[in-house]
């Protein structure tokens, strides 16, 4: 049996560069509309699933004769040892001369299909980026980016639920299920989606408080992010961190940090370990252009250029600190600049493949050289936070101007249409499943429960090492820190 | 006849016998995430030589301040206020409409850094000007710690009184908000309760922020003035409009008692005012001290107090291990020991860092407060479980 599967796979393969061979039981019309609807499959799991639903339909009615034959004659012997292993050696007959007779040939179509659908997802397509990059102490990367049609469709997927995520999280806070603070990154989605694009397993993230995509895109689910922002059980930090205390741990997301430029200095730390540990990853440090001005910043800075640390410091200008802007808050607002001693580029931060570009060329730059700072321009729709309108410090026409102009998903959804990977009709399809699972992750979370009030007191200390807590009245109460 | 410094209305007056009033009727209830929190203002029982009919305006505790800070920049040119946000008029609009009155040139917005901020105001005071710095929330007062330990508390010492900042005052909101979290409802005044060389000053209402705001700013110390931001908007009350100071290091006796005396301040005082509402229908008559001034504070007021009921409970929304309970406890215990007749209560938050969903656990309550009071007046043991909610 193994040496016909053999024969099998072999013939596949040459099937696979291109040999057609026997049509088997297709119908020519079928066959066409397999081949035009090779461009559209993207993921593997389509692929496979569309390859198998082919190699299914073409050998049905045989599959079913075999069945019925081998299984019919066992059961119908009576089911016993004997009858079975004669039914074994039936089927093995049939299935050689099944193979004689060309059931190898109804596997060449699926075959094909798979192949040529394969080839074209992960075919490269080259594409070069509109706005240039602005450097400083350093060479530009190439404007011409390599892509593929799975990876711009990725994007796609991957920024249209962060967006429905954050418009969800925007409408569950003014219906008061999410308390507290909550600051949404819908606008600045490329940045972490095209960030992720170039970051392997092995690199750490660490950013600031607008954390919610940036825990999505290292790893965590939209579930765990509702759950999170409602103060749920099932949240990431299991409902004691909330919104802005957001960690992945097997995703190397050190968080979510409440306190602007704090985050600045523990990325070094992050980068030190790194390299001491030889892992051959990096650290992206994140903050934003309010935090540029503090003094953390520049210290982490000074030590993790003498040092030589693999640290990234990427700053997401989104002009905007609070209701304070760029120009208002910093002498200089070339932040790519500020690191002085420290080379910088200035990228477009609305787009996935700039930002793409930018963080795998700092990423080998880091690895060598040291510490790098990547200015991403970039734009948030909603205000601060859910308290802050958006619109006192900045008019309307500015942030419907930036909505139309630089969206970074209209930005992809343009690049699917124009290079004819996917149709409108597909993409629709797309966004109401992102929008589905949205909604799924959503409601399951609100069904999650809040955290026991013993959690109250867990993890202060590490567990058992805790020394006793009093509780209100120092004498009355006494708690032991599990 | 005991003279009252500030007229409440005629209806106080009259529900009221001389040294109990209803609740509520200064004050306007609101009902915050399930934990009830009132603000009541308190009748004052100190004698003052001002006269009893006052110009008062009905605000709350925002206006009370933005009117000081307006008074502190008309009287003194050489007076400014800066801090992130500060020109439109705050985060929680203490500072509306200064800039447009006074220029841009005294009210201004600085950049995103704590530390430099307090810097440049006690560099800006040590030349003899008033320099009111706002730290956008206490929790984000750490960066600018060293510069008020190191810097702002020792530089007439250090310096022999050749220089001083003095004209510094550090205005951060504090406390708990009913949704804060981790980093907008801490309090850290124990932490500068520490320090000697500056002053910390806690309001409990507007009539007493614009008062000890005028004291501080005028005060030749640098002080940090904490604001409970529960009570910006939740507090109103009646405020004179002019130009009046309270006296600083001066505790308040808000309400008479003979049984048990506490000691609190800022926002958790409503809550301990309810609580001693409460524990009076039982029986005990409570005294209720606003400390007003933590550091320097006054121990006589409350060794008086407690040299007559016999019993102290201190409460705060910080942490209780180190809190400032810790140093009223210790202190009292020193000189009143032959006096107290049970050990001093401290009804606090718990050791932990301030939860986000956890909140109504961690506050000291109303019911955990009255509980204390209880058990301290008939000594009998309390659970934890019966004190939470």
């Amino acid at each position: 049996m193994a040496k016909r599967m053999q024969g099998i796979m072999e013939s596949i393969q040459t099937l696979c560069s291109g040999d057609h061979g026997n049509e088997g039981f297709m119908q020519d019309d079928e066959d066409e509309e397999e081949e035009n609807g090779v461009g559209r499959l993207t993921s593997w799991a389509e692929l496979l699933g569309f390859g198998l639903a082919v190699f299914s339909e073409a050998i049905a009615p045989q599959l079913q004769c075999f069945c019925d034959r081998t299984l019919g004659f066992a059961v119908g012997q009576g089911g016993s040892r004997e009858a079975w292993i004669k039914a074994v050696a039936m089927a093995m007959s049939l299935v050689r001369k099944a193979v004689k007779k060309g059931w190898v040939g109804a596997l060449a179509p699926a075959a094909r299909v798979m192949s040529q659908a394969l080839s074209t997802a992960s075919e490269p397509i080259t594409l070069d980026i509109p706005v240039p990059f602005k450097a400083h102490k350093v060479e530009t990367p190439s404007v011409t980016v390599e892509t593929s049609a799975q990876e711009l469709t990725n994007f796609f997927k991957t920024m249209f639920i962060m967006r429905r995520m954050e418009i969800a999280a925007d409408s569950l806070y003014k219906s008061k299920f999410i308390r507290g603070f909550c600051h949404l990154y819908d606008g600045q989605e490329a940045v972490c989606v095209g960030m992720e694009a170039a970051l392997n397993d092995k690199d750490c993230i660490i950013t600031a408080y607008r954390d919610h995509c940036t825990h999505l895109g290292r790893g965590g689910s939209v579930l765990e992010v509702f759950a999170e922002l409602m103060g749920r059980k099932d949240g990431c930090s299991l409902g004691k961190g909330g919104s802005m205390h957001m960690y992945n741990k097997k995703g190397g997301f050190y968080g979510g940090n409440g306190i602007v430029g704090a985050q600045t200095p523990l990325g070094a730390g992050l980068a030190f370990a790194q390299k001491y540990l030889k892992v051959e990853g990096v650290t992206l440090a994140m903050y934003g252009d309010g935090a540029a001005n503090q003094g953390q910043l520049f210290e982490a800075m000074n030590i993790s250029a003498l040092w030589n640390l693999p640290v990234i410091y990427v700053c997401e200008n989104n002009h905007y600190g609070m209701g304070t802007a760029e120009w208002r808050s910093a002498k200089s607002p070339e932040y790519y600049k500020r690191g002085d001693y420290i080379p910088g580029l200035k990228v477009d931060g609305m787009d996935c493949l700039a930002v793409k570009q930018a963080v795998k060329y700092a990423k080998e730059y880091a690895l060598q050289n040291g510490p790098m700072v990547l200015e991403m321009d970039t734009y948030r729709y909603h205000g601060h936070s859910m308290s802050d309108p958006g619109s006192t410090y900045r008019t309307r026409d500015e942030i419907s101007g930036v909505r139309q102009e630089r969206d970074p998903i209209e930005r992809i959804r343009k690049l699917l249409l124009s290079n004819n990977i996917a149709t409108v009709a597909e993409l629709k399809t797309m966004e109401k499943e992102a929008k589905k699972e949205v909604e799924d992750a959503l409601s399951k979370a609100k069904e999650s429960p809040s955290p026991d009030s013993d959690e109250l007191f867990t993890h202060v200390y590490r567990k058992g090492y805790g020394a006793k807590a009093y509780g209100a009245d120092r004498k009355e109460v006494v708690v032991k820190l599990p | 006849m005991v003279r009252r410094r500030f007229s409440f209305g005629l209806v106080s007056r009259l529900s009221s016998p001389i040294y109990g009033r209803s609740p509520c009727s200064g004050g306007i209830w609101t009902p915050c995430l399930g934990q009830k929190r009132s603000f009541m203002t308190a009748k004052d029982l100190v004698e003052s030589e001002e006269p009893e009919k006052k110009v008062t305006n009905r605000i709350n505790m925002f206006s009370a301040i933005n009117q000081a800070l307006h008074t502190v920049l008309d009287s003194d040119p050489k007076s400014y206020v800066f801090g992130e946000d500060v020109g439109f008029g705050g985060v929680f609009r203490c500072t509306t409409a200064l800039r447009d009155k006074f220029g841009r040139h005294r009210v201004f917005n600085t950049p995103l850094c704590e530390q430099a901020i307090v810097g440049f105001g006690i560099g800006l005071a040590s030349m003899g000007n008033r320099a009111i710095a706002e730290i956008q929330f206490a929790d984000y007062i750490f960066p600018a710690l060293d510069q008020i330990v190191n810097e702002a508390a020792k530089y007439r010492y250090r310096s022999g009184n050749l220089f001083n900042c003095g004209g510094l005052t550090v205005r951060a909101p504090y406390g708990a908000v009913g949704h804060g979290g981790h980093y907008h409802s801490q309090s850290p005044e124990a932490f500068f309760c520490h320090v000697p060389g500056i002053k910390v000053v806690i309001p409990r209402s507007p009539s007493q922020a614009k008062g000890l705001l005028l004291a501080s700013i005028r005060d030749p110390n640098p002080v940090v003035f904490f604001e409970p931001k529960w009570l910006y908007r939740l507090a109103v009350e009646e405020v004179p409009v002019d130009d009046y100071t309270l006296p600083l290091s001066s505790a308040e006796v808000m309400r008479k008692g003979s049984d048990i005396t506490l000691v609190g301040w800022g926002a958790q005082l409503a809550i301990m005012e309810e609580a001693c509402d409460e524990v009076s229908k039982l029986g005990i008559s409570c005294e209720l001290i606003d400390l007003r001034t933590l550091i320097p504070w006054d121990k006589e007021l409350v060794e008086d107090s407690v040299n007559k009921t016999g019993r102290l409970l201190v409460s705060h929304e910080a942490p209780v291990t180190g809190g400032f309970g810790a140093e009223i406890a210790a202190s009292i215990t020193n000189s009143c020991f032959l006096r107290l007749q049970a050990p001093v209560s401290r009804v606090c938050g718990l050791d932990t860092p301030f939860p986000l969903v956890f909140e109504p656990f961690y506050m000291p309550t109303k019911n955990k407060v009255s509980m204390i009071q209880h058990s301290k007046h008939t000594n009998c043991r309390i659970s934890f479980q019966s004190m939470c909610g």
